[in-house]
This record gives structure tokens, C-alpha cells and sequence, in this order.
């Protein structure tokens, strides 16, 4: 809003001589980071290709002809992975929010939505996902409901939305807890109605207060995804097993390994980034 | 501005002194069993009938052979999951290669070992493992297998009202939904000789296919046919066995699964072949495997 008065205030006098210290210095530190951990992984690859037994464990775990082999088969496995994780993840995102909404409700009124709400979370968090997974992917086909799908990736996708909405709607309550009662109070003072003072002061600090564990756990989910294979659709994973199964080699985990990284590292390294752009902003006291 | 790199350094060298330390002590007995291993190689080829006598064996637990499978062990191999009663065809078998190199039944230990773990690199907890397992030239790159002592078709088991129920050839089971268990040799029929046009359902073991062909998920299930007869006859009301197929020398044969390079092959080898001469694995499979029903061959 007022940029150039921010400008002038955040950009104190700086001593040249100072700067190029400093910037001497960090150059210093980053190379001596650089050495040491280049120092390190070379002695640890130098003394574990040296045990008895890596001949063993390199053909099994790290044969290049087997992970060539079992790259394309584990990528269209993959690929049910990503299907799965991007329609469940805004499921998810909008459920945890509405329960944790419900728990939130204070008037006598909606008593039997917020113990609902309570009830879903100590339930569903607590019941171990794979068991969801079993009991929604072989139970409800066995119902014989007609109309109802038998597929069974969309009833493993269900189990997962379930629980990982239980996390999801624990980690919005603690951000909506972490706004301070005043910023509530203030919003009333205002004039603004129950429902304004939610919209528009709190659950816009509340989100950005939880994107970082909201991300977390989107990678978890991201990996959970495997669970599915219980029920037989073949992702990554199971991909994986089948081909070290076929093969006894197990090279074709690392390939599935690959892909989970290769997805999980960008959203982990945009969650530090976020963290520290939050932090930047409180300690500029709130100029953008 | 020296001082602040001395940690560094000091953290380096210790941490090399510390792995250094840690290899020294491990290298010790593994690479005495490595040197060990090509002169015990060399003896199995020859295979000197006294190499093979139980006292001179070596073995996981000295005097004792140790013998792994999965749990649970399913029916009709195993019975009540109980290795060590005798009962079921892998368990008769087992005790009687046992009993031939020299074993009496106390001599006998069983260990759990899940089907994945069975090809793990490194020093095996077993002598031998007798868990179903296929003989096929890929997985002979990681361990070595004695001659097979069961050959055994792949059978299509569905349920009698399901509309595969009467398929009379392969092609008929093209547009099936079908499901095997991961890591098996059926999974691998279902790909490459029926080749569905669905994507196959893969389980963790029998249980999960059985129950996907119970709710209705599946048309139709591929297991061994000895399998396939103890599910329609025990466990599946209504289900039937559709067909067996044509068995592929490279895929339905069982053997013993051995770390590579295991000398007690050649001995188990002996062994298994005085049961097949004397006809005792024969009396083995008729009482434990029914695999005289007619059940036609799908082409």
C-alpha cells in the first residue's frame, strides 16, 4: 500500500566495508558446508561400497538394467498415484475445513453437529487407514447397493478423503486457535456478524497460520496413496512388487522411490518457501 | 576465522574413524562366510555322497535344518497354519527331503519367511525355503532353486452364475475382470497369455482375490489349480473351476528356494530324487493335492 515509505524505512544506512565482510564471510561458510559434505558422502559411499556384501546389495537394489526395465511399468502405476492424490486433495482441503467449521459452532443449536464433528475426528483419526481402506473397499462392493460403484480405487480414494479429513479439520481448528481472541473480538466490536467475523478476519489468518502442516500432510497423503493397492488397482508400489517378485530383484522400489521424491520434493521445498516469506513478512512488520 | 573450520574437520575425521571402525568389525565374519563359499561350491558340483551325510551339512543352526515359509501357510499346502504338524503338501514334503538327507523330525525348525524377504541379498535365516515358489530363469539370477517336486497348471476359478462361468478358451476370458496375487506366476499368465482388456487386480494374497470375486469385483480369479480346487470345494460356495490352462515349463514348476550358492542344493537335489524314484513324493501329492478332477484344458 505505502511501498515507498516501507522502502525507506527497511533500507537502513549499510557500511560497505561491513557488506563485503559479511559477504566474504557467507562465501567462506558456504564452502566450507560444500567440502565437508562432499567429504562426507564420499567416505560413507567409499566404506559401504567397500562391505562384503555390496556386490550382493548393489545387483538387488541398484541394478541400472532392472531399474530401465522397471521405470515404465512403475510410471503408469505412478500415474494412478497422481490420479488419486489430486482428486482427494481438494476433497479433503474443503471437508476438513466444513468439520472443523462444525466443532467451532458455539450456539446450544447445533450441539449435535459439533459432537458429530468431534465424533468423525476421534473416530477416523484414530481407526488405522489401512483398515478404512479394507472396510470401504471389500465392504460396501459386498453390500450389492445397486447403483452403488464396485470400483475399487474410487472406494480406497473415499477411505483416504475420510481420514486424512480427520487430520486436515485438527490442523484448521489449531489455526483457527492460534488467531488471537482479540482479533474476534475486535471484528464484533466492528459490527461484523458471527459468520463475517469467520470469513473475514479469522480463517484468513487461521489458513495462513497452517499451510505448512497443511502441505505435510498432503505428502503423507500423497505416499498413503500405496495403501490403495490392497484392494488391487496397481499402482507405483504394488507395480514395483510385481516386478521384483517376477525378477527377485528389488531395484524397481527405488524407481517408485523416484517418482514419490520427485513429487514430494517440489511441494516440500514451496512449504519452506512459504515458511520463510511468512516469516519475512512478521519481522517486516507486515509490509508485503 | 581458522577456528570456525576446525569443527568441521575434527567432525569429519571422527565420523571417518567412527565408519572406519564400524567396517572393520562388520567385514570380519562376512567376508570369512564369502571366502568360504566358492570351496563349498566347488564340493556341490562334485557332490561326494558323504559331503551330503546330515553331520557334515552346513547349516544355519548347526544340526538342525532350518526350513522357512510365509504366514499364514495356506490349505492345501499347510494345515491350521501349522507348519510343523506334518500335514498339508509342502509340509509333508519338507520333512520328507528332511527325513532323506538325515533329519529327524526334532532336527527340523521352521521360520517365518514372508514370500519378499525369500530373495533378500545377505545371509539367509533359512536352509531352504517351500513357499510355492515358481522356478524361473530370472529369479534363478538371485537364488538357486532345487529340482522341481511339483508341476502345476494355472486354473481360472469363478463364481457358477458369473457369465465367464462356461468360457471353453482363453479368448473367452479376454473381457474378464480378473485378479491374482501379487508376486505370483499366475499374475504373470494373466498378463502376457490372457492378456485382459482390463488392467488385472493384484492382491496381497489369496484372501483379498477371494474376497473381490465373492462382493462381485472380480469375474474371475487365476490360481494354481490345486489352489483353485481346495477354494471352490472349501471356501467359496458357488464358485467353480472354469478350466486349467497348458502348463509352462518356465513358470509351474516348484522348487526349493536357496540362498546363491547354497552347497545342501545338491543334497536336497538327492534327496528329492529317491522320493520321486521310490514314488513316495507321488503318494505325498495324491494325498494332499486333488488333482485328478477333470477339469478341461483351456486353449
Amino acid at each position: 500500500m505505502t511501498a515507498p515509505v516501507a522502502e525507506s524505512v527497511a533500507a537502513p544506512y549499510r557500511d560497505p566495508v561491513r557488506q563485503s565482510f559479511l559477504r566474504r564471510q557467507a562465501t567462506r561458510n558456504r564452502s566450507v558446508a560444500s567440502i565437508s559434505t562432499v567429504v562426507v558422502l564420499v567416505l560413507l559411499g567409499f566404506f559401504v561400497t567397500r562391505t562384503p556384501g555390496w556386490p550382493a546389495v548393489h545387483k538387488s537394489f541398484f541394478d541400472g538394467a532392472s531399474f530401465r526395465e522397471s521405470m515404465p511399468l512403475v510410471w503408469e502405476g505412478f500415474w494412478l498415484n497422481v490420479r488419486m492424490f489430486l482428486i482427494a486433495e481438494p476433497i479433503i482441503l474443503v471437508l476438513g475445513l466444513v468439520i472443523a467449521l462444525a466443532r467451532g459452532l458455539r450456539a446450544p443449536v447445533w450441539t449435535p453437529i459439533r459432537v458429530l464433528a468431534a465424533v468423525w475426528v476421534d473416530v477416523f483419526r484414530g481407526v488405522p487407514t489401512l483398515l478404512l481402506i479394507l472396510l470401504l473397499g471389500f465392504g460396501v462392493p459386498a453390500l450389492r447397493v445397486k447403483g452403488l460403484t464396485n470400483e475399487p480405487v474410487v472406494w480406497g480414494t473415499v477411505a483416504l478423503v475420510i481420514s486424512y479429513s480427520a487430520y486436515v479439520a485438527e490442523v484448521y481448528r489449531a489455526g483457527i486457535d492460534s488467531v488471537h481472541p482479540g482479533q474476534r473480538a475486535a471484528a464484533r466490536s466492528l459490527g461484523l456478524s458471527d459468520l463475517q467475523t469467520s470469513r473475514f478476519v479469522v480463517l484468513p489468518q487461521a489458513i495462513r497460520n497452517v499451510v505448512p502442516p497443511l502441505l505435510n500432510d498432503f505428502i503423507s497423503l500423497q505416499k498413503d496413496t500405496a495403501l490403495v493397492s490392497v484392494l488391487g488397482p496397481i499402482e507405483a508400489l504394488r507395480q514395483a512388487q510385481i516386478y521384483a517378485g517376477d525378477t527377485f530383484n528389488y531395484t524397481s522400489y527405488l524407481a517408485a522411490a523416484l517418482l514419490f521424491i520427485a513429487l514430494t520434493i517440489p511441494l516440500a521445498r514451496y512449504t519452506d518457501w512459504l515458511l520463510a516469506r511468512q516469516r519475512r513478512r512478521q519481522a517486516a512488520g507486515g509490509s508485503w | 576465522m581458522l577456528r570456525s573450520t576446525r569443527p568441521v574437520l575434527v567432525l569429519a575425521s571422527t565420523a571417518s574413524v567412527l565408519l572406519l571402525a564400524a567396517c572393520a568389525t562388520e567385514s570380519t565374519p562376512t567376508s570369512a562366510v564369502t571366502s568360504s563359499s566358492p570351496a563349498a561350491t566347488a564340493a556341490s558340483s562334485t557332490a561326494p555322497v558323504d559331503a551330503c551325510a546330515a553331520g557334515s551339512l552346513t547349516l544355519v543352526t548347526p544340526g538342525t535344518l532350518t526350513i522357512g515359509t510365509d504366514k499364514p501357510a495356506y490349505p492345501p499346502y499347510f494345515v491350521d497354519d501349522t507348519p510343523t504338524n506334518g500335514k498339508g503338501f509342502e509340509s509333508a514334503v519338507a520333512y520328507a527331503v528332511a527325513a532323506k538327507m538325515g533329519f529327524t523330525k526334532d532336527q527340523v525348525k521352521w521360520t517365518v519367511v514372508p514370500f519378499d524377504s525369500s530373495y533378500a541379498p545377505g545371509t539367509k535365516k533359512f536352509d531352504f525355503d517351500i513357499n510355492q515358489i515358481s522356478i524361473t530363469d530370472k529369479r534363478k539370477v538371485a537364488v538357486d532353486f532345487s529340482d522341481p517336486y511339483f508341476t502345476v497348471p494355472q486354473a481360472v476359478l469363478t463364481l457358477g452364475k458369473s457369465k465367464f462361468a462356461n468360457a471353453a478358451s482363453i479368448a473367452d476370458l479376454k473381457g474378464a475382470k480378473l485378479g491374482a496375487q501379487v508376486g505370483t506366476t499366475s499374475l504373470a499368465f494373466i498378463k502376457n497369455t490372457i492378456a485382459p482388456t482390463q488392467q488385472p487386480q493384484v492382491f496381497n494374497d489369496t484372501a483379498g482375490a477371494k474376497s473381490s470375486l465373492q462382493n462381485g469385483t472380480l469375474d474371475a480369479i487365476v490360481v494354481d489349480l490345486p489352489t483353485a480346487f481346495y477354494i471352490s470345494a472349501a471356501e467359496i460356495d458357488g464358485s467353480k473351476v472354469v478350466g486349467q490352462f497348458a502348463v509352462d515349463p518356465n513358470a509351474d514348476t516348484w522348487g526349493l528356494l536357496f540362498a546363491k550358492g547354497n552347497p545342501l542344493v545338491a543334497c536336497a537335489n538327492q534327496a528329492l530324487g529317491q522320493l520321486t524314484t521310490s514314488g513316495d513324493l507321488a503318494t505325498i501329492t495324491a494325498q494332499w493335492l486333488s488333482t485328478d478332477v477333470k477339469v478341461p484344458v483351456l486353449q
